[in-house]
């Protein structure tokens, strides 16, 4: 049976991890490829990176990180932000990325999906979608509207709309964020997710709001999520991969438990 | 030395990397007479079988490859690799090389799970491999070792003599396939983790009878 995948993510700003992890051992905790390294030992099925650098003439320095990620790891990785062009996505899947997710760049051109795929497959084409709760009205029938600029501009376009759009268009899977429910750590939108999820035929990783492992229990079993995407609650030590997973295993989750 | 065919199909540095990783030597090559007369051969490849085929074809590797396969050498097809290998494909209809006998299949759209829910297309992560014969390139592999997928066909070889290990989802495929000098795999042995590992070193090392 197919597991469901538990991802960590790691935010890199400057070619540097901008949220420690809190570890026994002596590692430099602002290394990116340190982090990888320990994450992919404690049996993550996969590593999201999410590039926040800020400015494009640093973009190099990402580069960098995948490639000497790849070297390090050897389970997908998908890195994200910054991906504008069909050629930022070149750049990042010959340095070793398993898969590029774009974002607002996708909203503000779609195309960018269609190409993408043409191009390198479905397989490694993500969307990255943060996404707001708003009333109901006419150009947002689900209630669910998509958000940029980390949730500071409405794009007037309806959550499930762009999924069904953006699997037609190419991608291979979804990255859902609820930007209600990011850095809570109350648990992810459960509705917003089940309703993403059994409604396209990709698949769908649910993503913030995960602060306990009940919260990636209820995203993989009620949210019907492919995949759980978490940050701080293993960043800082709070819990680990291994016990995150022998949890869900136990409530009958189907897990990967040997690594 | 391990001989990796390059012929623009994806991801082709990360097999190199994991063989690195494993202290193999090896060479990423599209030239046909290398491939032909390699020490072993990988066969890896991610996209769609038409464009993979034409390229094959237009570059001549499509016959080194079966004249590595008759050599005897050790051959293993990863992925797109290992569905080429069959001998037609229903995506974009592709005549494929015809080494193995049977034809590359869709999943089902209509696929539910034990739940009842609907099983996504492509069939992406981890999974697990059930041997339906002992295999060298699989010694020290355990059931419980899962490794990692990303397709949305799958293998349907012809003749259940050269399944070697099936995987469920939806239906029950052949995630790997072979006979006496070749084994192919559907899953990423190079994106498995310390499993996927054992089985690229085991293969290194293997020396078919």
């Amino acid at each position: 049976m197919l597991t469901r995948r538990i991802i960590p993510c790691l935010d890199v700003r400057d070619g540097r991890t901008t949220k420690g992890i809190k570890f026994e051992n002596n590692v430099d905790i602002g290394d990116p490829v340190e982090m990888a390294k320990i994450y992919y030992e404690a049996g993550a099925d996969e590593i999201v990176f999410y590039d926040i650098t800020a400015s494009h003439e640093k973009r190099g320095l990402m580069i960098d990180v995948v490639r000497k990620v790849a070297e390090t790891i050897f389970i997908p990785f998908s890195v994200g932000g910054g991906i504008r062009t069909v050629a930022d996505m070149r750049d990042t899947l010959l340095a070793g990325a398993e898969k590029i997710s774009v974002n607002s760049s996708a909203v503000q051109n779609p195309a960018i999906i269609s190409e993408g795929a043409e191009k390198f497959g479905s397989q490694c084409v993500v969307l990255g979608m943060d996404v707001k709760r708003v009333k109901k009205r006419k150009e947002i029938p689900s209630g669910f509207e998509i958000v940029i600029n980390g949730g500071r501009t409405y794009m007037g376009i309806d959550a499930l709309w762009w999924a069904q759009e953006a699997e037609r268009l190419g991608a291979g899977e979804i990255c859902l964020n609820s930007i209600d429910a990011d850095g809570v750590r109350q648990g992810y939108d459960i509705e917003l997710t089940r309703l993403i999820s059994e409604n396209v035929t990709i698949p769908v990783i649910a993503s913030g709001g995960a602060g306990e492992p009940v919260h990636l229990y209820d995203a993989l079993a009620d949210g019907k999520a492919d995949a759980a995407l978490i940050a701080s609650m293993v960043h800082y030590g709070t819990y680990t991969i291994g016990g995150i997973k022998e949890y869900l295993a136990g409530r009958g989750v189907p897990m990967r438990m040997k690594w | 030395m391990i001989t990796i065919i390059d012929y623009e199909a994806g991801n082709l540095t990360s097999v190199a990397r994991a063989l690195v990783k494993t202290g193999h030597e090896c060479e990423i090559t599209g030239d046909p007479d290398r491939i032909a007369g390699a020490e072993r051969l990988i066969f890896p490849g991610v996209g769609a079988a038409g464009a993979a085929m034409a390229s094959l074809e237009r570059s001549g590797i499509d016959a080194a490859i079966a004249t590595a396969v008759g050599r005897g050498i050790p051959v293993m097809g990863i992925c797109l690799g290992t569905q080429v290998i069959l001998e037609n494909s229903s995506e974009n209809n592709a005549r494929c090389l015809g080494i193995v006998k049977g034809r590359v299949a869709p999943f089902a759209t209509d696929m539910v799970d034990s739940r009842g829910d609907r099983l996504k297309i492509p069939h992406m992560g981890w999974n697990a491999v059930a041997m339906q014969k002992s295999h060298p390139v699989f010694d020290g592999i355990d059931p419980e070792d899962r490794f990692y997928f990303v397709h949305s066909f799958y293998p349907a070889p012809a003749d259940p003599a050269t399944v070697i290990a099936t995987t469920d989802y939806g239906v029950t495929f052949a995630s790997v396939i072979g006979f006496a000098n070749l084994v192919a795999t559907q899953f990423h042995p190079e994106k498995s983790g310390r499993a996927g590992l054992h089985i690229l070193e085991n293969f290194c090392r293997w020396i078919p009878c």
